[in-house]
């Protein structure tokens, strides 16, 4: 009779074990051979340190991290996008680099309630007239850096800027929330092309108005090239040199060099900020990665994964429940590398941004200093927008 | 009789399977493919239109994705404003690509070889950075379509739906083109193909012979552009860059440029291999360059070309 | 708008058409003698820049980088040419095209399998890194002067090899009939294999050069390449002149496009309509360019052949 029961009961158990055993899958969409693929390897470098360190497990429950490139292009990111709903049934999403590829993917998440992490980019719609519930933005609003800078110009007594970005509405984007944060009107507003690769003419203009400082808005090689032909031309010794964090972080640190140095740049983080987490996660990272400092990239990618571990675990694991989890979610409950934050209601974080600066290091390397705080809690100038 | 028998039976065997297909995917958990397979339809219809001015009219048009691109902006663009019905829309959008045509060949037709070659990818760029720059459509962060158009009998939100519809189009496209090649205007373009000047000297008017082509080629590209619009439900200005006019090409190649059936055949091999190769290893352009290779030294008619060989 | 910042402008237009001119070089040279387009031309230039960015590393001299970035492409040049552009030059352009398209798709992953996919460094020599002193209140950066130079003497030596020099002669005889150059006595697979090669070695130069103002990761050369093409387009497939001409033309329009352009759309429009329309017509204005001078010239200014 005993073991009949036993047998009984075990029975019943049976489907809540196997239920428990299906994994918990995150699908991340890899931005490795597009034009971000530098950014998008850190990030990757940082998922995967973190993926490491939960030893494959979310909330202590086993996980399945689905990772594939799509190469930072929006329409491959879509097909990747409906794959992972409709075969693998994923249970969060992150990965993108680009606001572009966030934009085409997102409202194809948010119908299929599949709560969407960003360890990137944070576009202005999904912080204004489009928020949704599945949406978070881990990392920061676009706007953020930006504004930071700005004020960090105005602070400086930068009186006289000129201020460059790419002409697509990224780049204007860019410049006019720099203007929001700055309040000045600037000198000049200077537009290049998409891909530029020579900035001759723009150096001359900026010799020839010569400002306090400049603003530059110039994403991956497009910075690179600037830069170095900024310094090439002498400018820096008599103009200053601002750029938003991602501007002036390790990756342009590594294809620049000393060219880069006395450049200001904002962002919400450095690998110099003193709290617990941050200095775990830096050691870790240094010794994962051949004792390489971890840019901006991977310590947004870290902090996504270590967000959706611990909503995980205050669900218990019923990761089906999707409002208990994006309630979870919202709470940011978790120590992130960048100390304490939380959430607007559009699910945009309301945190400190810092000024760094880039020099040498006693041990001789070049990389990024905290200066200081800009601000100490920043929440994006969208959020009114958003009607929930 | 033989041989027209298995020439035809290949390509019929093919259309009963695609047919078949979403009513048996589900069988094998496949549900996910049958939007895959549309794609592949989609670019087949594209590469395909491609085929028609490269492969039959001898024109290395290096802009073709530019009204691809057009056709899906019209579609979006009028989704945005309110408008949605797919009978008015779609033929809107194969007008707009092949008015779009009309302008750029009119201009670059005049040019031979690798000066054609250049002045349609200057074009297409300059499309491109056109639509970069429009803020008001999205701009480089493209357009979300809220709604795929509508259709008085289907519903094209409808996976299976849509995949028929889709299904249907390009079937009676190719068959639209099949007709065109074999046809007197059809024959003239090949034979401008062959040796123009010929031709000229012969009396037919070659440079309306050609415009006509790649106006067709357009509006064709066009309609295969709004059918991506409500497949995607997003279009971006990506789909007009150079660099997605170059694979069209590489899918016509590797397809069996000429051949009846090289867009299709080269659309499914490469749609399949990226899928495929992407999910084992980041460096998937190299062996992507390796097969281009081997196709372009060893098979230069392409896959199609090769089951040629066999069946003949 | 001062003097002294048209006068900038000026040398900006021309240093960036002789930077391109280095690149078209080699390209219209490889097709104006052995009739390929080789879209692979940029790839060369790609592996130029990270050979010289790799020696810069190692051994801190500009001029071994250079050295070493040409000798190592033009040893690349070389094997290509045996192995692929051999069996190309038979075949039709589009065949061409893909075939040194595929090259283009394995360079990059190769590339990206030995370097990573983050862009990589390479300094300035340190003499040049600083403006040199042009007027009273002119700097200009004495690198870009370098660039100048070397185009220059580069567009020189050129002329001289192709009108003073007997392979110079070879080299016109092989672009303007291939068979009569046969008949003659040339021996044209050996004189392929050399401009080829050539070829190799000026885009490799032009990379090395390039390299410590340009970010060096894969796809660099695809950049540029757009670029190179509508230059030989506009000056004339196969000439050298042509390529000079179309390069400074090509150079001069799109500096003074981005830098003349929204000032004198400003003049003229609002400020907003100005700020909007400027850039985008500056960003096409080479494609303007090129179209106009096909309408005109199909074959281009200075046409090699007929």
């Amino acid at each position: 009779m005993r073991l009949f029961k036993n047998l009984v009961a075990a029975a019943l158990l049976l489907p809540a074990i196997a239920l428990a055993q299906t994994p918990i899958k995150v699908g991340i969409a890899n931005d490795l051979s597009g034009p971000f693929a530098a950014l998008g390897a850190e990030a990757r470098d940082g998922f995967n340190l973190a993926i490491k360190q939960l030893g494959n497990k979310l909330g202590g429950q086993p996980a399945e991290f689905i990772q594939t490139d799509m190469g930072g292009n929006p329409d491959q990111a879509r097909q990747l996008v409906t794959r992972y709903i409709q075969r693998d049934k994923i249970d969060f999403f992150t990965g993108p680099i680009g606001s572009n590829v966030a934009l085409a993917v997102g409202p194809a998440l948010f119908a299929a309630k599949v709560p969407y992490l960003s360890n990137n980019p944070g576009p202005s719609q999904f912080a204004g007239a489009q928020c949704n519930d599945y949406w978070f933005g881990v990392s920061y609003q676009n706007d953020a850096f930006h504004e930071a800078a700005g004020k960090v110009a105005a602070d400086r007594g930068f009186k006289k800027m000129v201020i460059l970005a790419p002409d697509y509405p990224a780049g204007k984007d860019a410049l006019n929330g720099f203007k929001r944060g700055y309040k000045l009107a600037p000198n000049q507003e200077v537009y290049t092309k998409l891909g530029q690769i020579d900035y001759a003419a723009e150096l001359a203009q900026i010799r020839d108005a010569k400002p306090d400082a400049i603003y530059i808005f110039l994403p991956g090689g497009m910075g690179i090239n600037f830069v170095k032909q900024f310094v090439s031309a002498g400018l820096n010794k008599s103009v200053k040199l601002v750029g938003p964090g991602f501007s002036a972080d390790e990756d342009v640190i590594q294809a620049v060099g000393e060219p880069l140095i006395g450049m200001f740049n904002t962002a919400q983080w450095a690998h110099d900020l003193d709290n617990a987490q941050n200095k775990k996660f830096v050691e870790a990272f240094r010794k994962e990665y051949n004792n390489r400092y971890p840019a901006v990239y991977a310590a947004q990618a870290y902090d996504t994964i270590m967000a959706i571990d611990a909503a995980v675990k205050a669900t218990g694991g019923k990761v089906a429940d999707r409002e208990a989890v994006i309630a979870a979610l919202k709470k940011a409950d978790f120590s992130s590398v960048r100390g304490s934050f939380k959430y607007g209601v559009n699910n945009f974080p309301i945190q400190a941004l810092y000024v760094r600066v880039v020099e040498k290091g006693a041990d001789g390397r070049i990389t990024n200093k905290l200066v200081g705080k800009v601000f100490d809690s920043y929440q994006d100038v969208y959020v009114g927008e958003c009607k929930k | 009789m033989m041989k027209r028998l298995s020439h035809s039976l290949l390509p019929l065997g093919c259309l009963l399977l695609l047919v078949l297909f979403p009513l048996v995917a589900p069988v094998f958990d496949l549900g996910f493919y049958v939007s895959f397979v549309r794609r592949v339809l989609i670019y087949a219809l594209v590469a395909s239109s491609l085929n028609f001015i490269l492969g039959y009219g001898g024109m290395v048009a290096l802009g073709h994705a530019a009204f691809f691109g057009a056709g899906a902006y019209v579609v979006a663009i009028l989704s945005a404003q309110g408008y949605g019905q797919a009978l008015v829309v779609w033929p809107l959008a194969m007008l707009v690509a092949g008015t779009l045509a009309l302008l750029i060949g009119a201009i670059s037709l005049r040019t031979r070889g690798v000066y054609f070659i250049m002045i349609t990818l200057a074009f297409a760029q300059m499309v491109f950075y056109l639509f970069i720059s429009l803020r008001q459509y999205g701009g480089e962060d493209g357009i979300n379509l809220s709604a795929p158009s509508t259709l008085p009998a289907l519903n094209l939100g409808n996976d299976t739906q849509f995949y028929y519809l889709v299904l249907g189009i390009v079937a009676a496209s190719l068959w639209l083109m099949h007709c065109m090649v074999n046809s007197r205007f059809g024959r003239a373009l090949q034979g401008i193909r062959e040796n123009e000047t010929r031709m000229q000297a012969l009396g037919y008017p070659v440079l309306r012979i050609k415009l006509v082509a790649f106006v067709f080629a357009g509006a064709l590209a066009g309609l295969a552009g709004a059918l991506l619009a409500n497949h995607n439900l997003f279009v971006s200005p990506s789909l007009m860059h150079w660099t997605a006019s170059a694979n069209l090409i590489i899918m016509v190649i590797v397809g069996g440029i000429g051949l009846r059936f090289g867009g299709v055949v080269g659309a499914a091999v490469m749609l399949l291999l990226e899928e495929f190769l992407r999910l084992y290893t980041e460096y998937w352009h190299l062996p992507l360059g390796v097969l281009l290779l081997i196709i372009v030294l060893f098979a230069p008619r392409g896959v199609a070309g090769v089951f040629l060989r066999r069946t003949t | 708008m001062s003097g002294t910042l048209i006068a900038e402008q000026l040398l900006n237009g021309l240093q960036f058409g002789l930077m391109l001119f280095l690149i078209a070089a080699g390209l219209t040279l490889v097709f104006g003698i052995l009739d390929i387009l080789n879209v692979a031309h940029g790839s060369l230039y790609m592996a130029g820049a990270y050979v010289a960015a790799q020696t810069m590393q190692v051994t801190g001299s500009f001029a071994a980088a250079v050295l070493m970035a040409a000798v190592i492409t033009g040893l690349v040049g070389l094997v290509l040419e045996l192995v692929l552009v051999r069996k190309l030059v038979v075949r039709d352009h589009l065949a061409q095209v893909l075939g040194t398209f595929a090259v283009i798709l394995i360079a990059n992953d190769v590339v990206k399998m030995i370097w990573g996919p983050a862009p990589i460094m390479m300094n300035m020599p340190s003499a040049l890194s600083g403006p040199v002193r042009l007027s009273s209140d002119f700097l200009y950066p004495a690198y870009r002067l370098l660039i100048i130079a070397v185009g220059l003497a580069v567009a020189l030596g050129l002329y001289l090899f192709v009108t003073r020099t007997r392979a110079g002669v070879l080299v016109r005889a092989g672009a303007s009939n291939r068979q009569m150059a046969t008949l003659m006595g040339v021996r044209v697979p050996l004189l392929f294999m050399g401009v080829f090669v050539l070829g190799a070695v000026l885009a490799a130069v032009a990379g090395a050069l390039l390299g410590p103002i340009t970010a060096i990761q894969a796809g660099m050369g695809e950049q540029i390449l757009i670029l190179v093409l509508v230059c030989i387009v506009i000056g004339g497939i196969g000439s050298i002149r042509g390529a000079f001409v179309g390069a400074l033309l090509v150079g001069f329009v799109d500096t003074a496009g981005r830098a003349f352009l929204p000032t004198l759309l400003k003049l003229f429009f609002s400020p907003a309509v100005a700020s909007s329309v400027g850039p985008t017509l500056a960003a096409i204005a080479i494609y303007i360019l090129m179209a106009v001078v096909l309408v005109f010239r199909p074959a281009g200014l200075f046409p090699a052949r007929g």
